[in-house]
């Protein structure tokens, strides 16, 4: 069997990897990061996890890119202090070995893992009729370890909560970021006009394949909040204020529909998230469409950051 | 030598790459990237042995893969609020350093703690 086209790939992921290591410009690490990410989805591909794939085309390639990149535009001014600054001779010499007995240690772990290996596919086939779903990793997210997505989405919002809470006090209830602006008749205005309506649709149908084919909430959530960023940058919608009661009942909105279902579970079923067999279809698109909208508004306010505008302005 | 086991390598190799970087880098935001390289090469391996306990009709299992999709969120939160804590400091301070008493650069100061 040819190896050919895998070790091709991890050279070209692994050299892009280093090079956001060994990158003197922070621009151009972050860049490296971003492609790396992009990459990296090409091999899950390669692993046979597509959902994953998706997921991490959507967040090492494009939410932590754009995070960075608007950090490192805003670190510019810091960029000639910091490459001044140097990490001695010892400190690389230490850092080195510690990397070498990561490395070696996770292949060591590589080489010697347990065949055959133990496996939980056989119980997610077996029980995957009672979610009527036949995307397993959509299975495994929304009805076998609902518990973990459940809590995946409150860190999110305790993330959110944790960048709010950095604004300075009279900024608090304040519109996050800058206004942007863009030349209204020029080509990236046109792009934030003309993508939307696509991307929605977009979005929407990730999530509704999902349940046969690979998709899902978090990934079609990144793509309505990548319609909603283009908007705002685009100097097309501005970034509501975080006191607005609408929004807070968004960025909720998801996890608590999903805590109310959880809690039915208790009630009705047999545990905490567990869904009667008849209605588990209809339970669990009940819980996803509300969640993407709030995925959609967390990212977009996650990328957008504490409010920099006094309110009312 | 399969598939697995080469990728398997690979992630050894991002985690290694992601660690050299955390400790060697001085830049704070250089921290946060290597940070992520390091999570990458260990969903990485997740991902080596879900392919390798593919079995069912399934290309791998998918609870480790279900896993590391909850895995990169949480990551991605945690590198959002790192970044904001980061844009903070350089605002407060006038400089994203993380040496103790550095000479804050008055011209991009806009101290307003």
């Amino acid at each position: 069997m040819g190896l050919g086209f895998e070790v091709g790939l991890i050279v070209l992921v692994l050299g892009v990897g280093a090079w956001t290591i060994a990158a003197r410009e922070t621009f151009a690490a972050v860049i490296g990061f971003a492609t790396y990410g992009l990459l990296l989805a090409l091999v899950w591909v390669r692993l046979s996890a597509p959902d994953v794939a998706l997921t991490e085309a959507a967040i090492g390639g494009g939410l932590t890119g754009t995070l960075l990149l608007g950090a490192a535009a805003r670190l510019r001014a810091t960029e000639p202090a910091d490459a001044a600054e140097r990490s001695g001779a010892a400190l690389h010499m230490v850092a080195g070995v510690l990397a070498a007995t990561v490395t070696g240690g996770l292949a060591a772990a590589v080489l010697f893992l347990p065949d055959p290996a133990p496996t939980l596919a056989p119980a997610v086939a077996a029980n995957a009729p009672a979610t009527t779903l036949g995307n397993p990793v959509t299975s495994v997210l929304m009805a076998f370890r609902a518990m973990d997505t459940l809590l995946e989405k409150v860190v999110l919002l305790l993330a959110t909560v944790g960048v709010w809470s950095l604004a300075p006090d009279r900024l608090w209830g304040g519109r996050p970021g800058p206004r942007h602006q863009a030349n209204p008749d020029g080509v990236f205005a046109f792009l934030a006009r003309l993508l939307p309506p696509v991307g929605i649709v977009v979005g929407i149908y990730i999530l509704w394949v999902s349940a046969d084919d690979p998709g899902g909430a978090f990934q079609s959530g990144t793509i309505l909040a990548a319609m909603w960023m283009l908007a705002m940058m685009a100097g097309l919608a501005d970034a509501p204020p975080v006191s607005r009661r609408s929004l807070r009942f968004a960025l909720i909105a998801g996890p608590l529909i999903f805590l109310l279902v959880g809690l039915g579970g208790l009630w009705l079923g047999d545990a905490f998230l567990s869904y009667p067999v008849a209605y588990a279809k209809a339970l669990i698109l009940a819980i996803e469409f509300p969640m993407i909208l709030t995925i959609a508004v967390t990212l977009g306010l996650l990328l957008a950051g504490p409010p920099e505008r006094e309110p009312g302005r | 030598m399969n598939t697995a086991t080469v990728f398997g390598l690979a992630a050894a190799v991002a985690a290694g790459l992601g660690t050299y970087g955390l400790i060697a880098n001085p830049q704070p935001l250089r921290k946060i990237i290597a940070f992520n390289l390091l999570g990458s090469g260990v969903f990485l391996f997740f991902g080596v042995v879900a392919r390798r306990s593919a079995g069912a009709g399934f290309g791998g299992d998918p609870v480790p893969q279900a896993l590391v999709i909850t895995g990169m969120v949480v990551a991605f939160s945690a590198t959002a609020l790192a970044v904001a804590l980061l844009l903070r400091l350089f605002q407060a301070s006038g400089s994203a350093t993380l040496r103790p008493n550095a000479p804050a650069s008055t011209d991009s100061g806009r101290s307003e703690a």
